[in-house]
């Protein structure tokens, strides 16, 4: 089974410091790791090659440091990775990156099953996961907590719901997006920390890619930020105390203004 | 300090340090207080490859030796001392295998115990015999035609005791010959004969499992001897060479551990209205704890290496190791313990814990005064030999 898993690199968020001036992430001297979700992705793409065999292929698009992320994918048992790295692709929102990394994919060939985080912990969207099917023109199943079937033609997935859970069928190739109550991801081995050393990370630039020019990076994405800030802290809120009688109306006072009464 | 480890080595510890911080801390207590055996920790660790980290490549190791070994042992020991030490008491069963085995014992045990499918035991001590090898009461005796020997005895004290599946166990094949007269012999849980007498409740390290060994005409194959008969005295005191600096590296580990929550709870803890590591007292402390620490760690480094270099000599070295590493853990424990206050006291709290582990370090794989007569014997045999 040929199995994709797409990683990001993220700033550590225990770190996660906001600039004031400009309400952007401070990421100079921050830590990067990968995406907590996208582990559980990885695990999970570990653990269906332990059933069915395969190979797992992870990809990322971002910087060139990006590679860490990769690296330390190969460590945990990943055979190979592969780095969509360009000025061009820089200022991608989640539409732009949903294409990008989709080409990078079609480039890759064949992939019966691919893996996301259900979410990045920076941005939050879920939305590059789901935007990676519909490029592929493919099924997809998202926010998934165990897969109970999967074999050469379908996978059976239990998906986590507001309510409760839908259990989902699908053919290959699907697009699935994972939540973390799926498992519990592993450490890295000592042999794939060796071997992440010294494998070789396969990078693509836009001219790899068959990618349009004005599909990519800032010019291919159609989200406009207009503007970014901090949400002023909520204060706390008032305590009245007394007899009850005395408190019901004072809560009647200070609601009454709003009541329209 | 920094002690130029190769890049390996670098690798080796900070997987290790990251089973600790992730694997092995947030169970330290449930294990200790429950004294269950961590299987799930041994299980991660032999996930991560760490069981074979100084078993030959030819065997599914990773080729490195004692230091490999030390390093895991400290990382995992500054986490949980007693989760610690059924790791490296796996490694102490496993050397006579890798010292005295042949090419076909290596075979047939160590690429499970590198991969950490199973786990090992070392049995030399009795009820009347531990320092006193030759007092071992545990007899082997060939059987007639001379393809088995049958073992009757009983260990006390094992390591790994009942969780295991490999023991390498010391037994009299001739009575007359005092300890020249002892052999060391594979036992592989299960063998009919063998059995596990009590688990015994412990002070410390009470996530691992010690239990009495009982052999009754217990039979193995002949193949199961480890060198020859008469060697049993020198399979253990080779084997306690190499693993000495591991109890070292055990001891160093503890101590760093009961280091780290005594600074922090003395940066946090305010008295007064500053952090009680404002007031001297307490900084000197902290000062004498971190450098003898070093000193012990360095020791333990420099000796690791000595006996990965082949060196034959490396009793007194071993011995050394052991005897300053441990020392320095049960002092620093004890402070840690003081630092922390009442609080440190507790049980709830960690401190105390890494006091009760130490303490251990200085007893088994041969007391704290063994090592002093170790040591002393063998100055004096240097000067006599005018070096």
């Amino acid at each position: 089974m040929n199995i994709v898993v797409c990683i990001k690199q993220v700033p550590d968020t225990t770190d996660v410091k906001i600039n004031p001036e400009t309400n952007t992430l401070v990421r100079d001297g921050v830590a990067s790791i990968i995406n907590p979700f996208d582990m559980y992705a990885i695990e999970e793409a570990l653990r269906i090659k332990e059933k069915v065999g395969g190979t797992i292929t992870a990809i990322t698009m971002g910087p060139p440091q990006a590679e860490n992320a990769l690296r330390e994918a190969i460590s945990l048992g990943v055979d190979d990775v592969i780095l969509l790295s360009d000025r061009a692709f820089a200022g991608s929102d989640t539409w732009a990156t949903s294409y990008t990394l989709a080409q990078g994919i079609k480039k890759l060939g064949k992939f019966d099953i691919i893996l996301c985080g259900k979410q990045a912990i920076d941005g939050d969207t879920a939305q590059v996961g789901p935007g990676i099917a519909v490029q592929l023109d493919i099924p997809q199943i998202m926010f998934v907590k165990h897969i109970r079937e999967i074999n050469d033609t379908k996978i059976i997935a239990e998906r986590m719901t507001e309510e409760g859970a839908e259990v989902i069928e699908s053919s290959l190739p699907v697009m699935v997006s994972v939540v973390k109550e799926i498992n519990t991801p592993r450490l890295p081995s000592l042999k794939g920390k060796m071997r992440s050393k010294k494998a070789e990370v396969i990078k693509w630039t836009a001219a790899d890619l068959d990618v349009e020019e004005d599909c990519i990076g800032l010019n291919g994405s159609p989200t406009v930020v207009n503007k970014i800030f901090t949400p002023p802290q909520r204060s706390s809120g008032v305590v009245f105390e007394g007899e009850p009688e005395e408190t019901v109306k004072k809560l009647y006072e200070a609601i009454k203004p709003v009541l329209g009464g | 300090m920094d002690y130029l480890l190769t890049e390996t080595q670098v690798e080796i510890r900070e997987l290790a340090r990251q089973i600790a911080e992730e694997r092995i801390k947030p169970v330290a207590a449930h294990h200790d207080e429950t004294e269950e055996f961590p299987w799930e920790v041994m299980k991660v660790i032999a996930d991560s490859d760490l069981f074979g980290v100084y078993i030959d490549e030819k065997y599914g190791g990773f080729g490195g030796g004692v230091m490999e070994l030390a390093l895991c042992t400290e990382e995992f020991s500054r986490a949980c001392g007693g989760i610690a030490v059924c790791y490296a008491a796996s490694a102490l069963g496993t050397y006579p295998i890798i010292l005295f085995g042949t090419d076909a014992q290596k075979q047939k045990y160590l690429p499970d115990l590198a991969a950490g499918k199973k786990l090992a035991a070392f049995g030399l001590t009795e009820p009347n015999a531990g320092s006193d090898a030759g007092a071992i009461e545990t007899t082997a005796t060939k059987t007639k035609d001379g393809n088995h020997y049958i073992l009757n005895g009983t260990k006390c004290f094992i390591t790994n005791g009942g969780e295991a599946e490999i023991y390498t166990v010391v037994a009299i094949t001739d009575k007359s010959k005092g300890a020249r007269g002892a052999s060391c012999f594979i036992v592989e849980k299960g063998t009919p004969g063998f059995t596990f007498g009590k688990k015994e409740k412990k002070m410390g390290i009470r996530a691992s499992a010690t239990t009495e060994l009982i052999f009754q005409d217990c039979k193995i194959p002949k193949e199961n001897l480890l060198g020859r008969e008469g060697f049993g005295f020198i399979v253990a005191m080779k084997t306690f060479d190499k693993s000495r600096p591991g109890v070292a590296a055990q001891a160093v580990g503890i101590a760093q551990g009961a280091l780290d929550i005594a600074l922090k709870t003395a940066m946090e803890r305010e008295q007064f209205g500053k952090p009680v590591s404002s007031f001297q007292g307490l900084q000197f402390m902290l000062a004498d704890m971190a450098t003898k620490i070093e000193a012990s760690r360095a020791l333990v480094y420099a000796t690791a290496r000595m006996v990965d270099s082949g060196n034959e000599k490396i009793a007194k070295e071993s011995a050394m190791a052991k005897l300053l590493a441990s020392d320095v853990a049960m002092e620093v424990s004890t402070d840690a313990v003081q630092i922390c206050g009442g609080v440190g006291y507790m049980r709830d709290f960690a401190a105390e814990k890494y006091m009760r582990d130490a303490k251990i370090t200085q007893i088994y794989e041969g007391t704290n005064q063994i090592q002093r007569d170790v040591i002393a014997k063998n100055l004096i045999k240097e000067a006599l030999a005018g070096k």
